[in-house]
């Protein structure tokens, strides 16, 4: 195993790139501000590799481990590490940097350097969450990383952002006290430790674990979002710029049902399966309510983002199932969305960026006029539409097949999304892409350049690689998946 | 060359040619297009014959090319099951393909999407290769839905057209109900049997035959009968059956070669395909099969009455093929699953004949597709009226032709059948069949015989007869027709030569086919029937006694009258006395109004679950979303904060950023607060 601090230079290195970004000043100095973070995007994204390369798929527990202290008096320590559960979504976080950085490059000319910097320092502080062990520097990096997606979407946002901003915070906010609450309270019982393998251990009774199963649960809920604490997410998106919208849906809903997996299921063993009907039932909602919603919208981003929570829906029925076909399932469905719906913000940010509309009444016949974006984005809309061979069909049909064997009816409902889901992507692709050319604006559309075509083409290839050869991506899930639903089976209640 | 790497060879072959046409479409020219193509097909049917012939002398195979996934104690892989039901299928997708290929370079030379089409119908062929050669049922899902999305691209392939674009949504949408229920079997059998693999599965099926779920309440059912139901639920929505047969009419929107290919021969009988694949589970639920005949019954019956009333040329070989395709599940449900892949392979060669043979004469009407509007083409155009003539004979069921030793094996098998449904299911078949013979040879009539109705300037025929603006919808847009005093003109080689090569196997293949096939042992180790519980297709080979002694029995058999009433009825309404039909129509407007509407199922489909769906959404949005989680929690919450917020507007600066990092601070200080009391 390597000697380097890869986790550290993960978190570090995109950081310390966004700060170096922020040195070139104003935006006379654009291009060389583009230059840099693209440099450092790439840089921490080869990082990530050997993560992924050096990773021992036959140990379920914690590897690259870093761990030195940082605050003594209150033993909290600056620890860090991946399992299967956490190693993908690091290297799947510095992928969609390149992605995003690359996605504004012609497109922000204002503020071009704080832009970037802000996307490098965000990807910087969720690897962080992704890899901290303790829990305090969990919710450091937790409640941090809000405030670039604050800047990205305040900033460089649309004309309502500001209700959209504060509308965001409300929610956030108020899970994150409860998650602190929570934090302190676990810090207590376990006689003075932020350690969160710590707390894995730690026997809690059936009454605090509710309680503590609650509060984490409002806080994950709000970030994946689950119904009814959703509706900031839609407008979270409609409001951000293109490199906001694909990382707010590529990687940040995934902190929340990281949160599950990380917190909830393996602290609180007992009361997960007590509320487990609660998180289903929750989950089915955002599947079959959300899906319906998604049907009737009328600004494209809109639609993608309740499709969003629909697909996120899957991911937390997943885990509430006990199954490693569940909580594979929907892990593989965390890391497809993070492609999948990456891919769908950047093709309406294509047509946006032409347009200067994101509702689709204001489209039509656009494949006359762009036909290889046209085949593009038929590719990601079935993909959102979870067709075999894409990415986004493995984790839908991982879920359902477990569901099968948990209950029939919830495997019932979770199915309905292919047919809804089908509804909603190629109802939307037909009005958008399909039909004579509309007007004027789509009369002057002109196909995808070379930037674009790259950044769809990459994302096309690991969607259709995940699609088709998905072995990869769960292989180094099996230990850990196992380990947590060995941890999960026993009773932490003395 | 070992047979693995042909196994392999066959699906790849067509998928490289695909990736060729399609990756390169507007760079390459069109004969790389075709030549890439057609190259890939033929190299599949050539190989596809040295494995069927490898199967012939036992060389049977079942194993995996790649772990697709790995998941807790579940394994899933990408493998091919090579026996009798395979090499059948790689035969008739592989050569139907082929002709399809070669055809298209005629059908589809005017068309700016020329490389693309290409590129389409050669993925198609992978997908559906993918399907058939599947030795589990995760494969079996992947090509399933793989040719549904070609299938999707295919009838939008004239993408400005707004029928087109509607018609290849419903396609899909339709299919994905099927699926629904499809995956939900497939679940049921991963999770009762712990695995997908097919082998595997049907071992061990007898074991779980009287296995008991509960699904509703208390209420046990059989596990074998849900599966299978939802399996079949599957197959109602690929194969076109009541009441998800919706789509298949809407698909003639595509270009013809695709009706042939994909809407008539091959992915339309995917679900004939799994049902026979799937027989040792079917064979454990009496229930799933009556299910299945009498859903099947409904297709062959009442479809084939729709298509009497069709006036778009296309639109008849659809509706004939939904009933033929209810006369192939009739014979699933009565555990002939033998006869049904026979009527499958004879009719895939007679019914895509009749489609490119339809084509063909599509094309020398210049895009005209109104048989009102034709007529005694068969002096223009004899290769496609001889062909068409052989199509439709062999479709009716004259005797010794194709069509005639599957249909009347399948009347036969179900005259023998005992489970519920299966009395209703032979009336239905028998009825069938002179409704299949009038309505095909009242086209055959129109088309090629009589008056020539062509080339007049703005026919006022076509307003006489009100409610059929489907087909005028449909031809709307490639509606060029003759200009009068134009003649119809034969077609060139390319478009021909599939014709005869398609006629062939339309006449002699049954003939050839049935001894082993039904009779004999072919099918033997791949298709299972419980002979004790399902006796029907062993009682009606009590009566075979050989292809020939069968065709000359058939002359003292009521469907040889019934069919050759049909044809003289035809004769008689469309030939001598067109005015009876009117009368009819005129007599009847009721029934004749419910045909037009096709029994209702589209404009109940689009009120209630388009327009149900629409309305929901638009509910749970403004009413749920918007009114309540937003205006009354989020924004509620919001005023209270605001309220709290003018008392501490002090500290306001409307940077978000402040706010942001104020926060921080605030967390920090509170947990200091809470540590030091602790």
């Amino acid at each position: 195993m390597s000697t380097y601090p890869l986790l550290s230079l993960a978190i570090w290195i995109p950081i310390f790139a966004g700060l170096v970004v922020l040195t070139t000043g104003g935006d006379r100095n654009a291009p060389l501000a583009r230059m840099i973070s693209l440099v450092g995007a790439v840089a921490a994204f080869l990082i990530t590799i050997p993560l992924w390369v050096g990773f021992d798929v036959a140990n379920g527990g914690m590897q690259f481990v870093e761990l030195s202290s940082w605050i003594p008096r209150f033993n909290i320590n600056y620890h860090l590490g991946v399992d299967g559960i956490s190693m993908l979504f690091v290297v799947l976080n510095a992928f969609i940097t390149i992605i995003v950085v690359a996605a504004g490059w012609e497109v922000i000319q204002n503020k071009v350097a704080q832009y970037n910097a802000a996307f490098l320092i965000m990807s910087g502080l969720m690897n962080g969450i992704f890899t901290s062990l303790d829990g305090v520097l969990f919710y450091v990096f937790f409640e941090a990383s809000l405030i670039p997606l604050y800047l990205i979407i305040g900033v460089w946002g649309g004309p309502n952002r500001v209700y959209a901003a504060f509308k965001f915070f409300l929610y956030t906010l108020f899970g994150s006290l409860l998650f602190l609450i929570a934090l302190m309270y676990l810090f207590i019982q376990s006689g003075g430790s932020f350690s969160i393998l710590e707390w894995h251990k730690l026997p809690i009774a059936l009454g605090p674990q509710i309680w503590l199963f609650l509060a984490f649960m409002i806080a994950f809920a709000v970030k994946v979002p689950m119904w009814p604490v959703h509706t900031w997410l839609p407008d979270a998106h409609v409001e951000a710029p293109t490199g906001g919208s694909i990382v707010l849906a590529a990687i940040a809903l995934k902190l929340g049902a990281y949160g599950f997996l990380r917190f909830s299921l393996p602290i609180l063993p007992d009361a997960s399966h007590e509320l487990s009907g609660l998180v289903i039932a929750l989950s089915l909602i955002a599947v079959v309510y959300i899906g319906f919603v998604a049907l009737v919208q009328e600004d494209m981003k809109k639609l993608v983002a309740y499709s969003s929570i629909a697909h996120m829906g899957f991911v937390t029925l997943g885990f509430f199932m006990f199954s490693a076909m569940g909580i594979e399932g929907a892990l593989v469905q965390m890391v497809s969305h993070g492609f999948v719906s990456g891919a769908m913000f950047f093709c309406i940010g294509v047509m946006y960026d032409r347009v200067h509309s994101r509702q689709i009444a204001d489209y039509g016949g656009v494949v006359n006029k762009m036909p290889k974006f046209a085949a593009l984005f038929m590719l990601f809309t079935m993909a959102n539409a979870g067709l075999p061979a894409t990415s986004g069909f493995v984790g839908e049909f991982m879920v359902i097949l477990g569901a099968v064997k948990f209950n029939f009816w919830v495997a019932f409902a979770a199915a309905s999304s292919m047919v809804i889901g089908a509804a909603y992507s190629l109802w939307m692709y037909k009005r958008v892409v399909f039909g004579d050319v509309a007007n004027h604006h789509v009369e002057e559309l002109s196909d995808i350049n070379m930037r674009e075509f790259a950044i769809l083409g990459v994302l096309a290839i690991a969607t259709l690689w995940m699609g088709l050869y998905p072995q990869p991506f769960t292989e180094v899930m099996h230990a850990s998946v196992n380990d947590l639903l060995r941890h999960v089976a026993i009773s932490k209640i003395q | 060359m070992e047979m693995q790497k042909l196994y392999l060879l066959v699906p790849m072959a067509p998928l490289v040619g695909a990736m060729i046409a399609g990756l390169f479409c507007r760079v390459i020219p069109r004969w790389v297009a075709h030549t890439a193509t057609i190259a890939g097909v033929a190299i599949a049917f050539i190989a596809s014959v040295i494995i069927f012939k490898d199967v012939l002398a036992g060389n049977t195979y079942n194993g995996a090319v790649y772990t697709w996934l790995t998941s807790g104690d579940y394994k899933f892989e990408v493998g091919f099951l090579i026996d009798t039901l395979t090499t059948t299928m790689m035969l008739v997708v592989t050569f139907v393909s082929l002709m399809v290929h070669i055809y298209t370079i005629g059908y589809m030379q005017e068309d700016p999407g020329y490389n693309r089409f290409f590129s389409y119908i050669s993925l198609f062929t992978f997908s559906m290769l993918m399907l058939v050669m599947s030795n589990n049922f995760m494969q079996l899902f992947f090509g399933w839905e793989a040719v549904g999305l070609v299938s999707y691209l295919l009838i939008g392939f004239w993408y400005t057209r707004p029928t087109a674009i509607f018609a290849n949504m419903k396609a899909f949408l339709v299919n994905r109900v099927g699926d629904f229920g499809f995956i939900l079997g497939i679940g049921l059998i991963l999770a009762h049997f712990g695995t997908l693999d097919y082998k595997t599965v049907f071992e061990r099926a007898p074991e779980l035959a009287s296995a008991m779920i509960n699904i509703w309440g208390a209420a046990e059912w059989s596990l074998m009968t849900v599966t299978c139901i939802c399996l079949f639920i599957g197959a109602m929505g690929k194969s076109a059956q009541v009441p998800l047969h919706v789509w298949l009419p809407d698909s003639m929107e595509g270009p013809t070669p695709i009706s042939a290919l994909i809407h008539a021969a091959t992915m339309v009988t995917a679900g004939i395909f799994m049902v026979a694949r799937t027989s040792p589970l079917f064979e454990l639920s009496t229930t799933a099969l009556s299910f299945v005949i009498i859903i099947g019954a409904i297709t062959a019956l009442f479809m084939g009455f729709l298509g009497i009333i069709q006036n778009d040329i296309k639109r008849v070989v659809a509706y004939s093929t939904l009933s033929q395709l209810g006369y192939m599940t009739v014979a699933l449900g009565a555990s002939a699953y033998s006869v049904a892949i026979f009527h499958l392979m004879t009719h895939a060669f007679f019914k895509a004949l009749l489609f490119l043979g339809a084509g063909s004469v599509i094309i020398g009407m210049h895009h005209d597709q109104d048989i009102r509007n034709m007529g005694g083409l068969r002096k223009y155009m004899p290769i496609t009226w001889i062909t068409s003539l052989i199509g439709s004979l062999a479709l009716i069921g004259t005797p010794f032709l194709a069509g005639f030793y599957s249909k009347d094996s399948i009347i036969e098998a179900v005259k023998f059948s005992n489970i519920p449904g299966s009395s209703f299911a032979y009336f239905a078949v028998l009825a069938g069949v002179f409704v299949t013979a009038f309505y095909s040879f009242r086209m055959y009539f129109l088309v090629f015989h009589g008056e020539e109705r062509f080339g007049k300037a703005d026919d006022a025929h076509h307003h006489e007869h009100h409610g059929d603006h489907d087909d005028e919808e449909a031809s709307h847009d490639h509606h060029h027709g003759l200009a009068p005093g134009q003649k119809p003109h034969e077609t060139p080689w390319v478009v021909t030569l599939p014709l005869v090569l398609l006629a062939i196997p339309s006449a002699v293949i049954g003939f050839i086919g049935i001894g082993p096939m039904v009779a004999g042992d072919y099918f033997k180790g791949v298709i299972h029937v419980d002979n004790v519980a399902h006796p029907a297709l062993s009682q009606f080979l009590e009566h075979f006694h050989g292809a020939a002694a069968m065709g000359v029995h058939a002359f003292s058999t009521p469907p040889f009258y019934l069919a050759l009433a049909g044809v003289l009825l035809s004769w008689f309404f469309y030939m001598k006395r067109p005015d009876i039909p009117a009368a009819i129509q005129r007599r009847f407007s009721a029934i004749h109004t419910l045909l037009e509407n096709k029994y209702y199922f589209d404009k109940f489909n689009e009120l209630v679950f388009a327009g149900g769906s629409r309305l929901l959404g638009k509910v749970l949005w403004k009413g749920g979303d918007v009114a309540i989680i937003d205006g009354f929690i989020v924004n509620g919450s919001a005023k209270l904060v605001g309220w709290i917020a003018s008392i501490t507007r002090l500290f306001q600066t409307g940077y978000v950023y402040h706010y942001a990092f104020t926060m921080i601070i605030g967390v920090f200080v509170l947990m200091t607060l809470w540590i030091n009391r602790a």
